[in-house]
């Protein structure tokens, strides 16, 4: 353990994750085309764009989901693409996790709330009954989902309880990386709203390093530190949210920008 | 008696080749299922076509064949299979499980300790243990080959949460020698214990899913299960009604329309063993 905390300390100053030239074709097509950035550790980072421009094909290629057809993505130091297939799916049950837009593509949807919790930790070679129910009966508690729900199953769960549900079980194992794929998505806005407290509060505490994928710009504004603008498969524009936001230079972005709606 | 229109134990020479290559693969990993060319056979799937070409392949003319079914002798399954291998392969048969070089099974695992030499051949019907929590074949194979079995623990945790311990009592999973986690077949969790450290050979086949597993003799196999709900080798608290044994499965028999129940031993050459050596239980005949 002393070896990886000496990582862990010199890997403050680098990046946690960095992609460079990360290129998907379906065929003749782009799904995503030539994309590079860096991502820090606790630091959040919105992909905002249209339907189709690359944006959850480019989460996908990141979480190991898709292959990618060129390019290099690192992960504390490691090679993504080049390490066995056992060592990625390690990480992904561990240090990554992935929030799915549809909770029941996330979920186990034919078993209780506290074994969907319990999962990862069982997976990780968590062995005492009692201990797993107390961190999953924890967790539902910091999702806000009371605690008599445990023994429910997540079909008896409004859509909103699902995707805390599905949150709490991807962060029970305290991991560093978190992939989301438009975690508000279908949720109407005042559940949205709530949803986005509890995210941001639980990003910080943990220290969560995030990349989400979304098309809403609230989203983004209240959680990403950092904002890449896609379109047709390119990355168009990138940089601070509120530089972007408030002062957007690419042609697409002051489109995006000026879009939505003032109530 | 064999019918001569038959290879000797009804397959073909070849097929029975490559279902030994199989065996032999599956005996060299231990709880791995190996994929074989399941024929098909003189009866329908479900009634033991896997653990039938197993035992083909197995025999010899010198073997002496037993085959139960939940741990009867005298069953259609048993009486059928046994019918089946005398009159394709000519072997002689028995009911005594100390006496057999082979023995069939159904469900169960036979009470009397089982001896270096022997074979013991199950019918499985659905080899995966993953089965009911993943769906995809591939997506299963996969989890087998990154010992991903988290999932399995699910399943127990899910039993716990609705029943207060870990209602499964059948079919009850197990890893092999710290590899593989493997299905027993349809064996009740009281057999499990006899499944590790066990001086005969245990073969396992699944004929509709064309999967051939195995575990060598004197092999690890524990029954999984969590640190604070161990696992428990359950049976109904009675003793058999017949031969008063206390320490073997038992089958509940309803005998009337009031209520009344009796209980006897499944292994039934077990219960009539004891009984011809004099044991007697609370509804054995009198004068005996």
């Amino acid at each position: 353990m002393g070896l990886v905390d000496v990582e862990m300390q010199a890997a403050l100053d680098q990046p946690l994750l960095s992609v460079t030239g990360l290129t998907k074709r379906y065929g003749a097509r782009i799904g995503c085309g030539d994309v590079s950035f860096e991502l820090f550790p606790g630091e959040v980072m919105g992909i905002v764009g249209e339907s189709g421009s690359g944006k959850s094909t480019l989460l996908s290629c990141l979480a190991g989901h898709l292959v990618p057809d060129q390019g290099q993505v690192t992960y504390a130091g490691r090679d993504v693409l080049a390490m066995a297939e056992t060592e990625r799916r390690r990480l992904s049950r561990t240090e990554w996790a992935y929030v799915h837009q549809n909770p029941r593509d996330g979920l186990r949807m034919g078993v209780s709330a506290g074994g969907n919790v319990g999962e990862r930790l069982m997976a990780v070679g968590a062995r005492h009954y009692g201990s797993i129910r107390e961190t999953a009966t924890d967790w539902l508690g910091r999702v806000e989902i009371a605690a008599d729900r445990i023994d429910d199953r997540p079909s008896a769960f409004s859509g909103g309880m699902q995707q805390r549900l599905q949150i709490a079980r991807n962060l029970v194992t305290g991991p560093r990386l978190v992939f989301m794929d438009e975690p508000t998505g279908g949720l109407d806005v005042s559940v949205q709203a709530r949803l986005l407290d509890l995210l941001r509060g639980l990003v910080r505490d943990m220290g969560l390093s995030v990349i989400i994928v979304t098309h809403d710009l609230a989203v983004v504004r209240l959680l990403a530190d950092r904002l890449m603008v896609m379109k047709g498969g390119r990355v168009v524009e990138q940089g601070l949210t509120d530089q972007v936001l408030d002062d957007p230079q690419d042609a697409y972005t002051q489109l995006l920008v000026s879009s939505v709606l003032q109530v | 008696m064999t019918d001569q229109a038959y290879n000797f134990a009804y397959l073909d020479e070849q097929t029975k080749r490559m279902i030994r290559r199989a065996i032999l693969k599956g005996l060299a990993v231990p709880g791995y299922q190996v994929p074989f060319a399941s024929r098909e056979m003189p009866m329908p799937y479900g009634w033991g076509t896997g653990g039938v070409q197993v035992t083909a392949a197995c025999l010899t003319p010198e073997d002496v064949l037993k085959v139960i079914d939940q741990g009867a002798d005298d069953t259609t399954n048993a009486v059928s299979i046994r019918k089946f291998f005398q009159r394709t392969a000519g072997v002689r048969v028995t009911e005594r499980t100390a006496e057999a070089s082979v023995i069939q099974t159904r469900h169960r695992i036979p009470e009397a300790p089982l001896r270096e030499g022997q074979i013991l051949v199950y019918q499985v019907p659905i080899p995966e243990p993953l089965r009911f929590l993943e769906p995809r074949e591939a997506e299963t194979r996969k989890m087998h080959e990154l010992e991903e079995y988290g999932l399995m623990h699910v399943k127990l945790y899910e039993d716990i949460a609705r029943h207060g311990e870990i209602a499964t009592s059948y079919a009850y999973p197990v890893k092999v020698e710290g590899r593989y986690v493997m299905d027993p077949s349809p064996i009740p969790k009281f057999d499990n214990p006899k499944l590790g450290d066990c001086p005969a050979i245990q073969l396992f086949g699944a004929g509709r899913e064309q999967r051939i597993y195995a575990v060598p003799p004197y092999t690890k196999v524990e029954s999984l299960d969590f640190e604070d709900h161990p696992f428990v080798a359950s049976k109904a608290p009675h003793d058999c009604d017949l031969c008063g044994a206390g320490e073997s499965y038992l089958d509940e028999v309803i005998i009337d329309d009031a209520g009344g129940r009796m209980f006897v031993c499944s292994d039934t050459d077990f219960c009539s063993g004891r009984q011809a050596a004099g044991h007697r239980g609370r509804f054995s005949p009198e004068g005996m």
